[in-house]
C-alpha cells in the first residue's frame, strides 16, 4: 500500500514537473510573460551588430517578432482616446492604432539600438493567482541612474499581452491621453489622423 | 541668503512678471486642465521663454561642454555633484520617515567622498547602495501637501506650487549655492558647470520628447506631474481615482 502510494506520488511529480518545464517556453504568469519577452529581445540585441549600429529595419524586424506578438496596441491605442474612441468608426480607430504604432516603433526603437550590458531587476509581483490585470515593475539598472520600467498586462484568449508601459514614473497611455484630446478638439478624429500620419511621415524622412 | 541667490530669486520674478504682463490671451481648456492648470496662459508664455533660452543659449553652450569633456569625465561630474546632493538626499529621506534609506544615503556619501575620490567615481551603487532622488518638494507631497497649480518656472521648467516651495528650500540648503569656502566667481563657475552637466546629459532625450509630443508644453506637464506623484510614493503610487 505504503509502495504504491510512493509510485503514484512519483508519478504525478513527473508529469508535474513535464508539465512546468514545458510551461517555461510559454509564460502563463504576467511576469513570466514580461521576462521572457525582455531576456528575448535583449538577448537578440546582444547578438546583432546591426541592430546596435541602429538599423531601423532590423529593428522593426525585431519589434514585429518579438514585441507586437505579445502587446495589445488596440488597447494602448482605446485607452490614450479615452472618451473620444466611440467617435471614430471602426475603419478610422484601425487607422489610429495603425499610425500610433508606427509612431512609437519609430521613437521607442531607437532605445532598443542603447541595448549593451543593461542588467534588469525583476521587483516581487503582488498579484493574487487570478490576477488578469497586473502591473510588472523593473528597473534597468546601466550606466547612470536606475530607470524604472513597468508594464500593464492583461490575460487575453491568447495569453498575457502587455498594453502600456511606464518610464520613469510616466504611463505612456496617461500621458497621450491629452495629447490625443488636444488634436480631436481642435480637428475632429480626421485631424487627429492626419496629425499622426503628417508626424510619422516626417519622422521618416528625417531618419 | 547670500547674494548669488538672491539675484538668482530676483530674476525668476522679474521674468515671471515680465511674462505676466505679456500674456492676456485665454485658451480653450478643458475640464481637466483648467483643474490641474488653471495658469496655463502664464505657463505658456514662460516655457515659451524657457524654450528659447534653451535653444540659443543653454543647449548650445551643452553641446559644446560635450564635445569638449570625454564621456567618464562628464560621469565624474554628474557623480561628483550627486554625491554632494546625497547628504540632502539622506536629511530628506530622513524627514520622510525612511531612516533605513536615509543610512544607505549617508553610506554612499562616505564611501563615493573616500574610496570614490571626493566623488567623482561612484562605487557605492557598485556595492549594493542604491542611489535615491529625493527633495524637499518629495518630502512636503510624503507630508500630505497637495501639488497645487501646475507651475513652469523662469530658468527652472515644470514645477508645482508645493515644488516650487520645496524647491525654495533645496536652494537654501544647497552646498554649493551656500558655502563659504567659494567666493561668488567660483560659486557662478561650479553653477554654470553643474548647468552644464545636467543639460548635456538630457541632450539624447531632448530629440526622442520633440518626436514623442503632439503639443511639447501639455506632453512636459502631464509627464511631470505623473513622474512627481510617482517619485512621492517611491515608484509605487496608489491608482488615481477618476
Amino acid at each position: 500500500m505504503r509502495r504504491l502510494f510512493l509510485k503514484t506520488a512519483l508519478f504525478f511529480s513527473c508529469i508535474f514537473l513535464g508539465m512546468s518545464l514545458s510551461f517555461a517556453q510559454t509564460p502563463d504568469t504576467a511576469d513570466g510573460l514580461v521576462k521572457f519577452v525582455v531576456e528575448d529581445v535583449m538577448a537578440t540585441i546582444k547578438n546583432d551588430k546591426a541592430i546596435q549600429a541602429g538599423d531601423l529595419r532590423k529593428i522593426n524586424a525585431l519589434v514585429d517578432q518579438k514585441i507586437l506578438p505579445h502587446s495589445n496596441f488596440q488597447k494602448t491605442t482605446q485607452l490614450a482616446m479615452g472618451r473620444n474612441w466611440p467617435k471614430a468608426t471602426p475603419a478610422q480607430q484601425a487607422l489610429i492604432t495603425q499610425e500610433f504604432k508606427s509612431l512609437l516603433i519609430r521613437i521607442y526603437g531607437g532605445a532598443l539600438a542603447q541595448v549593451k550590458d543593461q542588467k534588469i531587476q525583476y521587483k516581487p509581483s503582488r498579484a493574487a493567482a487570478d490576477d488578469t490585470d497586473v502591473i510588472v515593475r523593473t528597473v534597468v539598472i546601466g550606466r547612470g541612474d536606475p530607470i524604472q520600467l513597468d508594464y500593464r498586462v492583461e490575460k487575453t484568449a491568447n495569453g498575457w499581452k502587455v498594453y502600456d508601459i511606464n518610464v520613469l514614473g510616466a504611463w505612456l497611455v496617461e500621458s497621450y491621453r491629452n495629447q490625443f484630446n488636444d488634436q480631436i478638439s481642435k480637428g475632429g478624429v480626421e485631424g487627429l489622423i492626419q496629425f499622426l500620419q503628417q508626424r510619422n511621415s516626417a519622422l521618416a524622412a528625417a531618419k | 541668503m547670500n547674494s548669488f541667490t538672491r539675484h538668482l530669486y530676483k530674476a525668476i520674478i522679474f521674468t515671471m512678471m515680465l511674462v505676466l504682463g505679456a500674456c492676456a490671451t485665454t485658451t480653450q481648456q478643458n475640464e481637466r486642465v483648467a483643474r490641474i492648470d488653471p495658469l496655463e496662459p502664464m505657463n505658456r508664455a514662460i516655457f515659451t521663454f524657457n524654450e528659447n533660452l534653451d535653444q540659443y543659449l543653454v543647449k548650445p553652450a551643452a553641446e559644446a561642454y560635450k564635445f569638449v569633456l570625454p564621456d567618464p569625465a562628464r560621469r565624474g561630474v554628474t557623480n561628483f555633484f550627486s554625491n554632494i546632493g546625497d547628504i540632502f538626499v539622506a536629511a530628506n529621506n530622513l524627514l520622510q520617515g525612511k531612516p533605513q534609506e536615509a543610512t544607505s544615503d549617508v553610506g554612499r556619501f562616505l564611501v563615493n567622498s573616500t574610496i570614490g575620490i571626493l566623488g567623482f567615481f561612484d562605487v557605492a551603487t557598485d556595492m549594493g547602495l542604491d542611489k535615491h532622488k529625493e527633495d524637499f518638494g518629495q518630502t512636503l507631497g510624503v507630508w500630505g501637501v497637495s501639488d497645487g497649480p501646475y507651475l513652469v518656472l523662469p530658468l527652472f521648467g515644470p514645477s508645482n506650487i508645493r515644488d516650487t516651495v520645496g524647491l525654495a528650500v533645496d536652494l537654501k540648503t544647497d552646498f554649493v549655492l551656500n558655502t563659504n569656502q567659494l567666493n561668488s566667481d567660483q560659486r557662478l563657475g561650479v553653477t554654470a558647470v553643474r548647468v552644464l552637466d545636467k543639460r548635456a546629459n538630457l541632450l539624447d532625450a531632448g530629440q526622442l520628447l520633440e518626436d514623442a509630443a503632439f503639443d511639447k508644453y501639455s506632453f512636459l506637464r502631464d509627464g511631470y506631474l505623473q513622474r512627481r506623484r510617482n517619485q512621492i510614493y517611491d515608484g509605487d503610487p496608489p491608482p488615481l481615482a477618476e
